[in-house]
């Protein structure tokens, strides 16, 4: 077994070409598909951070959100910004690289270097586009299981993740209870509701509606930047609190005195909410918005295991800790108990927290001291 | 670790390496000297999001959560030992909680204060103001005891609902005292339950 070598010889971490920032990875796969298809080759950009155990037992896999990147803790490559959860991943942080053997990887059907639409389709060299096969999150997950493979992880110590992110650490915990010792699921939930699917559809469809979608065949023209930016725009609103926009921009006027009885950006929260949606498609591909908003909206945790979402975690060791924020009205705590009620239900070891925060379902992003001892303390227990 | 004397008397009495859910409870204190001192599979249910954070810090696995509420989520028996230590009198529906009690766990620990100790009645008597005594600190507009029982309020219970109390402790000044007078001389009750 190659999985046995690997764990076996201590790879040498300066000369081994697998670990480090911006790595890519092609496997051979075949990936086999929930909808069916096959894909082959499967590519994966992905970064490590510190150094892994000669008995690779320090790997934690940190999940990202919809549209985030392998960049968990590196400045990204396009923006310039810092990692998107430095608050987090980083030495002396609670995911602690001077501890841990931290992994990131950009999901399937995302833009930043793994397998999606912009990929090219090997049957005729030109990009997937609308081709590229559905994805679920359970896709998502096996595809890492592979990188894992690669990497010499037979099992992890821990998967972190928010959002989209915990949906990853439910999915695993579920697919592959053996190689999951503890799984830390934040702001997220087990299924999308009719509202969830409601505010991608309106996404999806701002999209689709703009003329430089072309059917998605849009990569050697213009990208479709308008719709994606008013998806951009109305996905922005779902993240934050009606509080914590009041807030911020409450109805103060864009650097202008009074109303102009025009349609220009008169009020800041407008304003905001644009420089959101164009600061977005230069770095996001629309496809990618429509596959991967496709697999969440697909993700039902409990209709994978026959309806019961306590069978999804029938017999488990692995330890969870699950974390809400009392303004996320994306995923409201109701969703997380659910998880937590399923759990113990399966008679698991779960944590469960309500965090008070002003800022809604961006919380989990955000500096929250409350969330930075849980998820420390929690790993610090288990790994 | 000092534990308070009821828990004392708890912790002593669960056998190593028991399933023990632990309702109220706090930042862990008990939960911890359980899993550390005699390797208890513990698992807690606590009220206040800052104590489960403290507990969870601990490594222990606690879930945010109402006794009122939300023990309705755990599966029958799935516990050796359902725990509330201090809480029972804080709850809105106490019978019902420890009719879910004993659903969960197939024992149960229950501790209480106990509001006829003479204390509480001297002060009752005497003053005519409500009690505001080493043990129920709290005045009566800032309490969060809203159910006040004594010990033979309790034994009186327990008969109604054919419980079975296998054992019990009473403990005046942090020591145990006399079953005999416990109404009149204990400040806390520690019982031992099952169906």
């Amino acid at each position: 077994m190659a999985r046995a070598c690997l764990a076996s010889i201590p790879p040498t971490m300066s000369s081994d070409r697998r670990f480090g920032p911006s790595r890519t990875v092609t496997l051979s796969g075949p990936l086999r598909l929930d909808g069916g298809a096959t894909l082959a080759p499967v590519e994966i950009a992905y970064e490590t951070y510190g150094t892994l155990a000669a008995d690779a037992s320090n790997a934690v896999l940190v999940c990202h959100a919809l549209t985030g990147d392998q960049h968990v803790a590196s400045e990204h490559p396009r923006t310039g910004k810092p990692g998107w959860w430095t608050r987090m991943v980083g030495p002396g942080k609670p995911v602690d690289t001077s501890r841990h053997f931290v992994i990131c990887a950009n999901v399937l059907g995302s833009c930043m270097g793994s397998s999606g639409p912009a990929s090219a389709d090997p049957a005729t060299g030109r990009p997937y586009a609308m081709r590229f096969p559905v994805i679920t999150i359970r896709d998502m997950v096996r595809a890492q299981g592979m990188l894992l493979d690669h990497l010499g992880v037979a099992r992890l110590a821990a998967v972190v993740g928010g959002s989209m992110g915990g949906m990853q650490a439910l999915s695993w915990a579920a697919t592959y209870p053996d190689r999951v010792r503890a799984a830390v699921v934040i702001a997220s939930t087990a299924r999308h509701t009719a509202q969830n699917i409601a505010f991608h559809e309106v996404g999806r469809q701002a999209v689709m509606a703009d003329p430089n979608w072309r059917g998605g065949d849009y990569y050697d023209r213009e990208p479709p930047a308008a719709g994606l930016a008013v998806a951009r725009m109305a996905a922005h609103i779902t993240y934050l609190s009606e509080a914590g926009l009041t807030e911020k921009f409450g109805r103060k006027l864009q650097a202008r005195d009074a109303k102009s009885f025009g349609f220009d950006a008169d009020f800041q929260v407008e304003s905001y909410l644009r420089h959101q949606g164009l600061s977005f498609v230069d770095r996001f591909d629309a496809n990618s918005y429509l596959y991967i908003t496709r697999a969440m909206d697909y993700f039902d945790l409990a209709e994978e295991h026959g309806g019961r979402l306590a069978d999804a975690f029938r017999g488990t060791a692995t330890r969870f800790c699950v974390v809400s924020f009392d303004t996320d009205w994306l995923y409201p705590t109701a969703e997380s108990r659910g998880v937590v009620h399923a759990l113990n239900a399966a008679g698991a070891a779960a944590s469960f927290v309500e965090l008070s925060s002003p800022f809604g379902h961006d919380a989990f992003l955000l500096e929250s001291p409350e969330l930075s001892r849980v998820v420390d303390g929690f790993l610090r227990s288990v790994a | 670790m000092t534990l308070r004397p009821d828990l004392r008397v708890i912790a002593d009495h669960i056998e190593p390496g028991a399933r023990v859910l632990d309702v109220g409870c706090g930042e862990g204190t008990l939960m911890a000297a359980l899993r550390d001192g005699k390797g208890v599979d513990a698992r807690g249910l606590e009220i206040d999001p800052l104590n489960v954070a403290a507990a969870v810090a601990r490594g222990l696995s606690v879930v945010q959560g109402d006794a009122d509420v939300d023990l309705a989520d755990y599966p029958d028996g799935g516990f050796d030992y359902a725990i509330l230590s201090q809480t029972l009198q804080t709850t809105r529906a106490p019978d019902r909680v420890l009719d879910e009690l004993l659903r969960i766990g197939r024992r149960a620990f229950v501790s209480f204060p106990n509001f006829a100790h003479w204390r509480v009645r001297a002060s009752l008597l005497w003053g005519g103001r409500m009690p505001v005594t080493r043990l129920l600190p709290e005045r009566w507009y800032d309490t969060p005891n809203i159910h006040h029982l004594t010990v033979d309020d309790f034994r009186a219970h327990l008969d109604d609902r054919g419980v079975t109390a296998e054992r019990a402790w009473f403990l005046a000044r942090g020591r145990r005292t006399r079953p005999a007078a416990a109404n009149l001389l204990a400040e806390h009750a520690v019982f031992l339950l099952r169906l």
